[in-house]
């Protein structure tokens, strides 16, 4: 494939909006965070998903893509000036098509648990679907989030990740241009 | 000039592209067909790049000091994807010299591009780094007895 869609359109501004974005998502879990800025990312990469990666990746950052985004690895390659790492177990990013198991990413240690992944994951829809129930940090009273694409033994794989806290990964969910972050620090229970 | 390998061509006329003003460029452009549509993939954008330096032949490597780079990326209506860096914060040279080297990466467009821009270019800059040369050569002082730094 050969090199075809441009990045951000103002690649400082777009980036630190979406930057705010993610911060919002990451310390209000379950409020979802629209990405405005204008994105033609290369199928099937959602904007949402484009966008946290066009911001946060970049050449110190080692990313794994899951093989239904090997479309994209040019376009990251280009403008993230990151090399898509074959290991998922090291990765600092990962964006994957469907949950993967949790422990097999990097956790991060109880000394560096910003060692750890953030999984990128794009699901269907965050307005519909499955409803879990947020409660911990950042959240004063108990946030609702519906969610399709999701496995139905989420909430449980969640707990085993929660669990680890320091460590574990945290995971951001997009559909489309629309992104919720779900931190390791969260507790979720089934609604 | 047909004999050189296609990286090394390339190679030749970014070099040239990134020596030349926009001003130059538009006025040559202005004698051969117009150049497809683009659509700019990257910047142009600005940044520093760290020029590393050595000192004689077997000295190790150290940071000379930071320059100003432009840099653009372009693909052009028939697809082809040119790049272009350049010493400076010029933007319309960098956009002009991205759009020249995807089209000259077109061979049907190359020849013309070839004739018409790089060959009189590169002759203007050879020209311009030999009176340079000459000027600095008057004023040059031999001292013959220092041993050189290779041994």
């Amino acid at each position: 494939m050969t090199l075809s869609l441009p990045g951000f359109a103002d690649p400082v501004a777009d980036a630190q909006a979406c930057f705010r974005a993610v911060l919002t998502a990451m310390s209000r879990p379950g409020t979802p965070q629209r990405i405005t800025s204008p994105l033609t990312p290369p199928a099937p990469l959602g904007i949402a998903a484009a966008a946290v990666l066009l911001t946060l990746v970049d050449g110190d950052t080692s990313l794994y893509l899951a093989d239904h985004f090997a479309n994209a690895a040019d376009w990251l390659r280009f403008h993230c000036g990151t090399d898509p790492s074959p290991d998922r177990t090291t990765a600092g990013f990962v964006l994957a098509d469907s949950l993967p198991d949790l422990a097999t990413l990097a956790q991060g240690s109880d000394e560096a648990p910003q060692d750890s992944a953030t999984l990128l994951l794009p699901v269907e829809s965050l307005t519909a679907g499955a409803r879990f129930t947020l409660r911990g940090p950042g959240l004063q009273a108990p946030t609702p989030l519906a969610v399709t694409g999701l496995p139905p033994d989420f909430a449980a794989r969640w707990a085993a990740n929660h669990a680890q806290f320091p460590r574990g990964i945290d995971l951001i969910l997009c559909a489309g241009d629309t992104l919720v972050a779900l931190p390791r620090s969260l507790s979720l229970g089934e609604a | 000039m047909t004999a050189l390998p296609p990286h090394v061509a390339r190679q030749r006329w970014m070099s040239v592209l990134a020596r030349a003003t926009a001003a130059d460029l538009a006025d040559r452009l202005a004698a051969c067909p117009a150049l497809p549509d683009h659509i700019r993939l990257r910047g142009p954008e600005s940044g520093l790049v760290m020029l590393r330096g050595r000192a004689g032949g077997a000295g190790s490597q150290f940071n000379l000091g930071e320059m100003t780079v432009t840099r653009c990326t372009v693909r052009n209506a028939d697809g082809f994807v040119g790049h272009a860096y350049i010493q400076g914060r010029d933007h319309a040279t960098a956009a002009l010299a991205a759009a020249l080297d995807a089209g000259l990466q077109d061979p049907a467009r190359q020849p013309d591009l070839l004739r018409t821009v790089i060959e009189p270019l590169a002759t203007a800059q050879a020209e311009q780094r030999a009176a340079q040369a000459r000027r600095a050569a008057a004023t040059k002082v031999e001292f013959f007895t220092m041993a050189t730094m290779r041994s």
